[in-house]
């Protein structure tokens, strides 16, 4: 007998007018994510190249210019300066002007036409650790070639003829360009975003100027109430999904991989969530600055934990079985899983599950949360 | 007394805690059909709470209530059916137009189209708004705000309107109209129940009932309580005295044998007295402390002076209870 959504379509209709009369918050909440698309997606560059290197060749002869040469042939180095001092050597990396110093020994020439050991000096700045990390590796790699070269060159000439011989491939991005990474990771940022906060603010808008109060003592039913609102900002959700992709695609020319549609389907439940988290907030919330504050608490975790920018593999255990809780990582193994790897339906239908689950749950909790704090308050 | 059915509200024995404060405590009360019915008190005295209770958005701790004959516990949404709100703050939206508001709470209630469109007009008749509707409401001034938000109110033909403060932050003027838009309605048999700071709206209620710190200590029209013994006790009456040296003479008028209180009231004094001492002898007391009366007449005590009388012997009677 009592329609538990009594209210909806007047609730629907009434927001989607405020939409249209605040302008300014649509077009900004549109508006600031192309603008951290096109940061991310032109701005950063998470492959190291062109290292600034610093140079201490106390030895200077053939062997050593050849030695230099292949690290600058490398990409990873620049070579920056040549220096004549040990004290040079470490101005320039205390400084930050070099983040690699390399130190060729005096005898670094006569060690090799001895066949004997010789040693070369890499300083390496730990302050940035992708950076230490890159230089180390390359470092060890082009040493490890050199010695292979020296020990078998002079009984094989030649094609090479290592035991064994590793051929890496990179599938789904192989040149490894950060806009294919960041991009489609950004697209679930972006969303959580825009639809939490306005959700939040939409209801807690209300609460400030007692019209919530107002509606509550009429037969509105809070499930009618509840979805009035949140619908209009489910479409305005799904509609920066769609500018990101397109932008992504033909401005930033990520390949898309598998199907858009099952794309945007997929983004459902994940809007879904983000809307109940906008509730959540919006029950404890009593202004506008206070939700403010508590969306970005919930961003956070989802910039960081979610593997958006830091793979979770390498996260320590805690914060590995947290990111299980954060929505984003779901949203973006979908979003990387459709785009980058092509993946379909039955790869990802956990995936879909677990957001859906979440924004359930989430839902209940805030309704229940909403009747409880802000009804009977 | 009347009977149930010809009750807008009756509550018997509500009470209200919040963990262990106490916010309603055993209060009793019925409204009657039609009435306009004056709720008083000072702030946090559980006001806001009871009408709260009333409108089915907070539980009974104890007690029973029914408005127009609904119980509030078992059938909240068929009460809320029934009723208007309007809170103090009016809550409009103001980024909407008075006809968007008007056709949105008309919506929520259910009103089909061609009915939100007759009762648009009525409204719109009745107080005005016309001019107005393709206004946003938030460039309305708080009088015509105070308009459209009671047109929101009761476009589904409420029977009984709750109004919190309707006049807190109005001017003189929009205050006056709102009221004798209020006694049209009430003529017309809505029953409206009023929170008000105000004294002389409460004067104009035709039932007042004051509630402190959660009890209801008066409960009548505003006659019968201006007669409460407690109020005027037997074998006196009160006079105001007006002149132009009200401080000197409220000092000189307390030290009178027979005068048992005296209060500045703006340019005159209002005192209590014994019904022996005459209007003459106070007048030539005064003169012979050189204080010149201008005029000295006989007083019904104001709802003011009930509050303050009944308040007081209501804490008097507290700390007694406690000591």
């Amino acid at each position: 007998m009592v329609n538990p959504f009594r209210g909806f379509g007047a609730v629907f209709y009434k927001e989607t007018l405020h939409v249209r009369r605040d302008f300014a918050t649509l077009f900004f909440s549109l508006i600031i994510p192309i603008l951290q698309m096109f940061l991310l997606g032109y701005g950063i560059d998470t492959n190291v190249r062109q290292i600034n290197t610093v140079v201490y060749n106390a030895d200077g002869r053939e062997q050593s210019r050849e030695l230099l040469d292949r690290l600058r042939n490398s990409d990873t180095f620049h070579l920056y300066r040549y220096v004549h001092s040990d004290k040079e050597l470490n101005d320039l990396i205390i400084s930050g002007k070099c983040r690699v110093g390399i130190k060729i020994p005096v005898d670094y020439s006569d060690k090799l036409l001895h066949q004997m050991s010789a040693q070369v000096l890499v300083l390496i700045d730990g302050s940035d650790s992708s950076v230490a990390g890159q230089a180390i590796n390359v470092t060890t790699a082009i040493g490890l070639d050199e010695s292979l070269r020296r020990v078998l060159g002079n009984n094989i000439e030649g094609n090479s003829a290592f035991a064994v011989d590793m051929r890496p491939k990179i599938l789904f991005n192989p040149d490894s360009r950060s806009p294919n990474f960041f991009l489609p990771g950004l697209t679930a940022v972006l969303l959580l975003n825009v639809t939490t906060f306005l959700t939040a603010f939409s209801i807690v808008r209300e609460k400030e100027r007692g019209t919530l109060e107002q509606l509550f003592v009429t037969p509105v039913r809070p499930m009618g109430l509840l979805l009035g609102k949140l619908l209009p900002y489910l479409g305005i959700g799904f509609f920066e999904l769609c500018m990101i992709v397109t932008a992504m695609r033909f401005i930033f020319s990520v390949p898309i991989h598998g199907s858009v549609l099952l794309l945007a389907f997929l983004s459902l439940p994940y809007i879904f969530v983000s809307l109940s988290l906008g509730i959540l907030i919006s029950s404890k919330a009593t202004s506008q600055a206070s939700a403010m504050q508590l969306a970005f608490l919930t961003i956070l975790p989802s910039i960081f934990f979610s593997g958006y920018i830091f793979p979770r593999e390498t996260m320590p255990k805690f914060f590995y079985v947290l990111s299980y809780f954060v929505p984003a990582t779901y949203f973006i193994n979908i979003t990387r899983g459709i785009i980058l790897r092509g993946a379909g339906w039955s790869h990802l239908w956990l995936d879909a599950l677990a957001l859906f689950t979440m924004g359930s749950l989430l839902l209940v909790i805030a309704a229940r949360r909403f009747h409880n704090k802000v009804i009977m308050a | 007394m009347a009977t149930s059915d010809q009750l807008a509200i009756n509550a018997q024995h509500l009470v209200r805690r919040f963990g262990t404060f106490t916010a309603v405590d055993d209060l009793s009360f019925r409204v009657e059909k039609g009435e306009i019915f004056g709720f008083l008190g000072p702030n946090g005295s559980g006001k806001t709470t009871v009408i709260k209770m009333l409108t089915g958005l907070l539980p009974l701790t104890a007690g029973e209530a029914t408005v127009y004959g609904i119980d509030v516990r078992t059938d909240p949404e068929g009460v809320r059916e029934n009723i208007g709100y309007m809170s103090q703050n009016f809550s409009l939206y103001g980024d909407l137009t008075v006809a968007e508001n008007l056709r949105f709470y008309g919506r929520i209630y259910g009103l089909s189209p061609e009915r939100l469109r007759q009762r648009m007009d009525d409204i719109v008749q009745l107080n005005g708004l016309g001019p107005y509707l393709n206004r946003l409401s938030a460039q309305l001034s708080g009088g015509w705000k105070q308009r459209l938000a009671l047109g929101c109110a009761m476009l589904h033909e409420p029977k009984l309107i709750f109004l919190d403060e309707p006049t807190a932050g109005i001017d003189p003027v929009a205050r006056r109209q709102l009221w004798d838009l209020l006694f049209e309605l009430s003529a017309h048999g809505i029953t409206f129940f009023v929170t008000t700071h105000y004294m002389d709206e409460a004067e104009r209620c035709s039932h007042v009932a004051y509630i402190y710190f959660g009890k209801l200590i008066a409960d009548g029209t505003p006659e019968t309580l201006r007669q409460l013994p407690d109020v005027q006790p037997p074998g006196t009456y009160r006079v105001e005295i007006t002149t132009p040296h009200v401080t000197r003479a409220l000092r000189i008028a307390r030290t009178i044998p027979g005068v048992r209180s005296a209060t500045i009231f703006g340019q005159s004094i209002h005192a209590l007295i014994d019904d022996h001492v005459d209007l003459e002898h106070l007048r030539k007391e005064l003169l012979e402390h050189e204080i010149v009366v201008a005029e000295i007449r006989p007083l019904a005590p104001s709802l003011e002076d009930v509050f303050v009388e009944l308040t007081s012997k209501h804490q008097a009677f507290e700390e007694a209870s406690r000591g």
